[in-house]
């Protein structure tokens, strides 16, 4: 007799640990937490499969509160930490939650690393502009003039544009979202769908150290003429009234901001997002207001697990003993006779 | 014109080779002369003549430096013989010198009254200046008291190779081999092994194999026709007494890299070996990449820490990680060495140490990274620690440290040197198949499973792989529960974990074998404790000193940490200990400490192996006062 059990729908639920949380009230982490455990139960994804590697930092407590395995390594080094996990069993589903000290500064190398070889992980950058754990320092993303203890005058360095970064480092996929936002369960679900390493920059923000860093673009009031939310094969259109857009100014190699229906500007001189054009990214990644969301790049190609899997076909692991003793005796010997 | 000049000639007798015990040969020339790979084809056809032997190379850091600079000299040298060899040899009693900076560099070395063979050819002004010489030192005296051998080798191998037709350039390039063929004349040697290795070299070229084969043969043909004319000794080396069995010879990094691969397949895991280049370590990642067919994984990292994480994610994901580096890198994969330590995850580190502090002398050896590898850590961070003392010992070496990390769930180093890397020895081939197999099992049942519950035997915690249905967990550095691994700030949970993870080596130490006598008595005046590559020059030199009568023992250290659990005791049965290390006293201090024992220091830092009489003469002195 079969009996078929009904297959229980998975809810964000199941993939929420027995750990209390433990971030500030009020923290962007929360709404984070949320998205990635909703966006896991809607792909239905399996928690013995699915391994979350963190670096140090508040983000890097991520690992604890998921249901799944976890791993929370040392500052900076969950690229490479998790390049070994995912090279060593490719059938694993591994993201990575990092920040933007632990990405940025201590960790720069392994981000650039782990991108331009295209490992198939996803990359979840938290980007709060501060160092929150260790109180509030500026930060490698932190705008010229931070007043914070360790630049009390203002911080004097330029910032680096994570998502620039990583279309620089290679990445074959970039996105982008705000911690709050709907969109983000989208944008992790098509991190998810990319076969290759996907480096999603969400703005997060720091209630404590850096509140309402991102608000010039993610304050209700502002939000929709601030915002451009890009979607491959759409005309770059934003705003209220949904008459601004994007288009490439005449005879310069960038962007500018049009309003339809002004200065004899219609939808034709619009762009089209195209995710598959490394150029059109670049300059999405680039633009200041308004801020480009969403999947900004998207153009697979062979991931390195990949790689070394199809250079590892018909390889039996491990060797059999005949084949080492073929191995130990390979070359000049000889035998002394008893 | 070509001239035998035999400064202090001897006894020849064409017909009968005079007959040696053992042999010291050093060749030397400019880097870009083919130095190592001469040597090489030297050590392997001698192995295939039944000697035993340990090969030296010693080579610049500069990959090509300046043509003819005394800082651009390469030299290999061997000792070879019809008993039994521990050591490369202290000086050698031929010395081959293609150029003249190779033999303002090498000619000290040289035993008095010993063989020098001159390529006469490179010593125009110009060379000479380069190597710093104001007069020729073939004219002026300098080679008094050595048996010389005048060749002009670029003439004669231009000549011998002329018929090939192959640019001047490259028949000058095979004027290595024309020496080899000298040197194989001088020794009895057969050609045909090496003819055959260098059709298969040049295969794409054969014509530039043809022309080494016809400097060989040149070489060769020299040696008989001044034998003939008795301007030149041949000598015969005979076979060494060694146990039965199939041979091959192998470098310290070859067997490192098969003993890897051996020792994971022991263990039923994958090997995922991660590793930055770096001298002396990188031999070990060359011999491992060519392993894929073997189901070996490498992965070059973009530097030491993510060679070190990649590594430790690998085991996380249930292979077994494997870094490698030398001392410089070791100091940078300390932090990553703690993590696996506290997330108690299985990990070999292998440390091919060279000359520091810094970037030190990066080709040269030393042992200075003894306490970096007990003690180099931040916190509490035990790790097991284990030395190879020969280019064959890093092959059960290396799968020690496999059992002991998977057994212990315990990061482990393997320390060996830039002398053990890169020389070469007689090895018997094991049978894998009748080896001792330690098959890691995974947790794989969910019940009562708790990441930190312990095998009571080894504490060692359960090693539970992602992608195992139900026991899905979270690890990392934190400290952890002491049974559920969750997060914990309680004190008596700090001490309790502390105390765990150093009760491990205690564990481990009870799973090893006792420590054991190497040579002489058990008890007495004088024991020479040692551990990695200083085990052959104590040795020779101890059990020759026993043959003359002395009383001395050899004690050789293989796990250093833990220690075995009889050392004290055994250190104690000696009125004094005599500890040789190639740095300024790192194990005579944690004898002292561990067990405070008066044991004294006999440290050298040149970069250079210790020779044997260094060590006699040490002994020796130690015995005299002890008498007095």
């Amino acid at each position: 007799m079969n009996v078929v059990s009904p297959i229980k729908p998975r809810t964000a639920k199941d993939y929420a640990s027995n750990q209390e949380v433990r971030w500030c009230p009020g923290c962007g982490d929360y709404a984070i937490l949320k998205a990635v455990q909703k966006t896991l139960a809607d792909l239905a994804a399996d928690p013995a499969r699915t391994v979350f590697v963190s670096g140090i930092g508040c983000s890097s407590r991520f690992p604890y509160y998921m249901a799944t395995y976890g791993f929370h390594t040392i500052h900076g080094r969950a690229p490479a930490i998790a390049t070994g996990v995912k090279l060593a069993n490719p059938d694993l589903d591994v993201w990575i939650v990092t920040g933007d000290g632990d990405a940025l500064s201590i960790g720069g190398n392994h981000l650039l690393h782990l991108l331009r070889r295209n490992v198939d992980v996803q990359l979840l950058l938290f980007n709060n502009e501060i160092y929150g754990l260790t109180k509030g320092q500026y930060s490698p993303t932190s705008r010229p003039g931070t007043r914070s203890p360790s630049s009390p005058g203002g911080s004097l360095d330029q910032p680096v544009s994570p998502a620039s970064f990583a279309l620089g480092a290679g990445a074959r996929f970039v996105a982008r979202a705000i911690d709050t936002q709907k969109q983000l369960v989208d944008v992790l679900k098509a991190a998810y769908d990319h076969r290759g390493a996907s480096f999603v920059e969400i703005f997060q923000n720091c209630i404590v150290y850096n509140d309402e860093v991102f608000a010039s673009f993610t304050e209700k009031n502002v939000a929709a003429d601030a915002q451009l939310h890009v979607e491959h094969g759409k005309p770059l259109i934003f705003g209220a009234d949904r008459r601004s857009g994007v288009r490439l100014s005449p005879g310069r190699l960038e962007l500018e901001t049009v309003r339809i229906g002004e200065d004899g500007i219609t939808e034709a001189d619009i762009l089209v997002h195209d995710a598959t054009s490394r150029p059109l990214a670049t300059m999405l990644a680039a633009l200041n207001m308004p801020v480009a969301l969403g999947v900004l790049y998207c153009n697979p190609g062979e991931p390195l697990d990949a790689a070394l899997q199809r250079a590892s076909e018909g390889i039996t692991e491990p060797a059999a003993a005949a084949e080492l003793n073929a191995l130990l005796r390979g070359g000049d010997t000889w035998t002394v006779a008893s | 014109m070509t001239t035998i000049t035999l400064t202090s000639p001897g006894q020849h007798d064409a017909a009968a080779r005079e007959l040696l015990d053992s042999v010291v040969v050093r060749f030397a020339g400019d880097s870009g002369d083919g130095i190592q790979l001469t040597g090489n084809r030297f050590a392997s056809v001698t192995a295939l003549a039944g000697n035993d032997l340990a090969t030296f190379p010693d080579f610049p850091a500069e990959i090509r430096a300046p043509v003819g600079t005394t800082y651009g000299v390469s030299a290999f040298q061997i000792n070879f013989g019809a008993r039994a060899i521990k050591t490369s040899g202290d000086a050698p009693d031929v010395l081959v010198a293609l150029n003249p900076a190779a033999l303002k560099v090498e000619l000290s070395r040289l035993k008095p009254g010993g063989i020098v063979i001159i390529d006469t050819g490179t010593f125009t002004e110009r060379n000479l200046n380069k190597a710093g010489y104001t007069t020729n030192p073939l004219t002026d005296g300098a080679l008094a008291g050595y048996r010389t051998i005048e060749v002009d080798v670029s003439k004669l191998t231009l000549e011998a190779v002329r018929p090939l037709g192959v640019s001047k350039h490259t028949a000058l390039r095979c004027k290595n081999f024309w020496t080899l063929g000298l040197v194989y004349w001088m020794f009895g040697r057969d050609r045909g092994v090496t003819a055959e290795w260098l059709k298969k070299k040049f295969a794409d070229e054969p014509q530039v194999g043809q022309a080494n084969i016809a400097a060989l043969d040149a070489g060769h043909a020299f040696g008989e026709t001044a034998e003939i004319n008795g301007d030149l000794t041949g000598y015969s080396v005979g076979p060494a007494a060694l146990a039965p069995g199939l041979y091959r010879t192998i470098t310290g990094g070859e067997a490192l890299a098969w003993g890897l691969v051996v020792g994971a397949h022991l263990a039923g895991l994958k090997l995922f070996f991660a590793s930055y280049p770096i001298t002396p370590a990188s031999p070990l990642l060359h011999a491992l990449a060519k392993l894929r067919p073997l189901g070996v994984a490498t992965f070059q990292a973009e530097d030491e820490i993510a060679a070190v994480c990649a590594a430790i994610g690998a085991s996380y994901a249930g292979s077994l990680g494997v870094t490698s580096s030398s001392g410089p890198g070791i100091a940078l994969k300390g932090e990553a060495m703690g993590l696996a330590v506290a997330a108690e995850l299985p990990l070999v580190v292998v440390n091919t140490q060279r000359a520091g502090p810094s970037t030190g002398m990066p080709t040269k050896t030393e042992q200075s990274d003894l306490m970096q590898a007990l003690y180099g850590r931040h916190g509490e961070s035990p790790v097991a620690v284990l030395a190879a003392r020969a280019p064959f010992d890093c092959f059960d070496t290396a799968i020690e440290a496999v059992r002991i990390a998977t057994k212990f769930m315990i990061p482990v180093i393997i320390l060996s040197d830039g002398y053990i890397a890169n020389a070469a020895q007689p090895w018997r081939i094991p049978a894998v198949e009748k080896m001792t197999p330690f098959p890691v099992r995974f947790r794989t049942d969910p019940e009562n499973f708790e990441p930190y519950a312990r095998d009571p035997q080894t504490l060692a915690r359960p090693w539970a792989v992602p992608g195992t249905p139900g026991l899905e967990h979270r690890l990392g550095g934190l400290e952890k529960d002491s049974l559920t691994g969750a997060i914990s700030y309680d004190p008596a949970n700090h001490q309790r974990m502390t105390d765990t993870r150093a009760a491990k080596l205690d564990r481990i130490a009870e799973d090893i074998p006792p420590q054991t006598v190497e040579a002489g008595p058990d008890s007495g005046p004088l024991a020479v404790v040692g551990w990695g590559s200083t085990y052959g020059p104590i040795n020779r030199a101890v059990t020759s000193l026993i043959e003359r009568g002395y009383n001395v023992a050899h004690i050789h250290l293989h796990h250093l940490c833990p220690l075995p659990r009889n050392l004290g005791e055994l250190l104690r049965r000696y009125d004094h200990v005599l500890v040789p290390e190639m740095n300024k006293g790192q194990l005579v201090t944690l004898l002292r400490a561990n067990y405070l024992v008066p044991a004294e220091g006999l440290n050298k830092i040149s970069g250079q192996p210790f020779k044997i009489g260094e060590i006699e003469a040490a002994v020796l002195a130690r015995l005299e006062q002890t008498a007095k």
